[in-house]
């Protein structure tokens, strides 16, 4: 048997969660206070994920750059690679909140969407 | 000019003060005066995820959070001004300047105050050493990265352990940076525990509890930094000093709630939060003056600077409509007992709360397995078991209403060892 002592990362409140695992099965999971907590820690335990929060490039736009992030959570190991996809493309104003601008980033089959909005200069 | 209500301060508070009290009152006059070319205030420059899952129940990052409270002025006939900077404050008139209108005056019902909070600079921490560029308190870095498309250096140490550096930790170190250490001059981290696992164990950062910066070395741009091990008295112990060559040095050491104004108003401040002295309406000492959000204490959750700002937007309108609003002259003190450094609010009406106040508070230092109580007139009426309570987390207790009225004139919040 072997424990693991997690931080849920859902939310701010940060609870503190045990999963008790006999190999690579799960026998429980322990603290969670919700829902997600439970989902995250048998995620982070099998395939860990995060979403990656970062900025892109805007041509045409009456500000250069806006922030965007994963629509889903990406495996934690290709991080660097969705950094590198996004740090390498441009997109055009106008931009809505939600615009899809990036449609599978870096082979994750996850879309990369604006979280601001830009108008046209 | 006139409102009935003015907000200054356009971010997190002021907007949702200013929708809470239009949605309480349509026929409300509001106008929230913002500094910025934008609305949104700090959460524009906060792209990370996180913020919402108690108010929208999803998580959303920073700028998404602030357009649902921006998409929904128009509908509520919300008014604002941009680039205005408001100059004095009393409780029916707000003075503010502008490039368009020049200085002007409007006069009011009531002031909400949502100034927000500023970081504590490098002057305000006495680091010793050279003056060389590179040294940025976080939230500087932050903008610099995240809005205007600059880095701010290629090697970081990074002081203080606040949430805003860590953040910035993982912002740098995705942006291609190397961060080499976060050091936080106490024994416990000061920002959220979430943090620390997703900005720093994640991409193997090393948090150096119990460590200061002691010297910065660097003739025009920063070239090294020497952090040392501090004893218990913060003082740094000899033989612990060890130099970390770098470019940058980011400063997360705390917030300061930015109460120029309020303090030029004769508003009564509380010298443990720096903020206003506020009842359970979010009223400040000043009738008609309402205080909410970081300006008031500082906060680790937007949703709790909403929750409590749209309590601070209602009480507003109230005020403004009813002539009797806090006329009910039963006050109940909320005192900061064992461990508790201070709580919000310090004074309940009972005449103004509904079914139940929520009183929120932040510990000294670490306790783990131990009790938050809360006590009527020396009575413990509250006992509830923390497996841990730390000074980065807010804490929060629910009073009832029927409870209270049965507290003759004081209420103790503490926390006791088990």
């Amino acid at each position: 048997m072997e424990i693991r002592e997690l931080t849920c990362i859902n939310c701010p409140m940060g609870c503190r969660i045990t999963v008790t695992m006999d190999g690579s099965a799960i026998i429980s999971v322990e603290g969670n206070t919700c829902k997600r907590g439970d989902t995250y820690a048998r995620t982070e335990v099998t395939a860990p994920v995060r979403t990656v929060t970062t900025t892109i490039k805007v041509t045409g736009g009456v500000v250069d750059r806006i922030s965007c992030k994963t629509k889903e959570p990406v495996p934690k190991d290709k991080i660097f690679e969705v950094m590198a996809a996004i740090n390498k493309s441009t997109s055009l104003a106008p931009i809505k909140t939600g615009d899809v601008l990036i449609e599978d980033c870096a082979g994750t089959k996850v879309p990369v969407v604006a979280t601001k909005t830009v108008d046209k200069v | 000019m006139r409102s009935d209500i003015v907000i200054i301060g356009g971010g997190p508070a002021g907007l949702a003060a200013a929708v809470a009290a239009a949605k309480y009152d349509p026929s409300l006059d509001i106008m929230i005066l913002e500094r910025d070319a934008e609305l949104g205030g700090i959460l524009n420059q906060c792209i990370h995820n996180g913020f919402g899952l108690h108010t929208f129940n999803e998580e959303l990052t920073g700028p998404e959070y602030a357009e649902r409270f921006e998409a929904q002025l128009p509908d509520l006939g919300i008014k604002f001004m941009l680039n205005t900077m408001v100059l004095d404050v009393a409780s029916s008139s707000v003075t503010a300047v502008n490039s368009d209108q020049g200085l002007f005056n409007i006069e009011c019902g009531a002031v909400i105050l949502c100034m927000g909070c500023r970081e504590r600079p490098r002057g305000a921490l006495n680091i010793p050493g050279l003056r060389p560029a590179g040294v940025f308190t976080a939230g500087t870095a932050q903008r610099l990265v995240n809005i205007e498309g600059y880095m701010p250096g290629k090697e970081v140490v990074i002081l203080g352990s606040g949430d805003i550096g860590l953040i910035m930790a993982r912002r740098m170190t995705l942006e291609g940076a190397k961060v080499k250490a976060v050091c936080e001059l106490m024994p416990y981290s000061g920002g959220l525990k979430r943090n620390i696992v997703q900005c720093l164990d994640d991409f193997g950062i090393p948090l150096f509890l119990s460590h200061t910066v002691i010297d910065i070395k660097g003739k025009e741009r920063v070239t090294s930094v020497v952090i040392a091990e501090v004893d218990s008295n913060s003082k740094p112990i000899p033989g612990t000093e060890e130099e970390i060559t770098c470019d940058t040095l980011l400063l997360s050491c705390g917030l300061i709630p930015e109460n120029e104004l309020s303090r030029a108003a004769g508003i009564k401040i509380n010298p443990s939060t720096n903020g206003p002295v506020v009842n359970e309406s979010f009223e400040t000492s000043i009738k008609g003056i309402f205080a909410c959000g970081n300006v008031l204490h500082v906060h680790d959750l937007v949703d709790y600077v909403s929750e409590e700002s749209a309590r601070a937007g209602i009480s507003a309108a109230k005020y403004v409509k009813s002539s009797s609003f806090g006329e009910d002259c039963s006050v109940i003190e909320i005192k900061a007992g064992t461990g508790v450094r201070y709580t919000v609010p310090s004074f309940i009406r009972l005449g103004e709360i509904d079914d139940n106040v929520t009183v929120r508070f932040r510990s000294g230092n670490v306790y783990k397995n131990s009790y938050v109580d809360v006590l009527f007139d020396g009575e413990q009426k509250y006992h509830r078991r923390k497996q841990i309570i730390t000074p980065g987390e807010m804490e929060q207790v629910i009073l009832k209403k029927e409870d209270l009225e049965k507290a003759a004139g004081e209420i103790t919040v503490a926390i006791t060892e088990s």
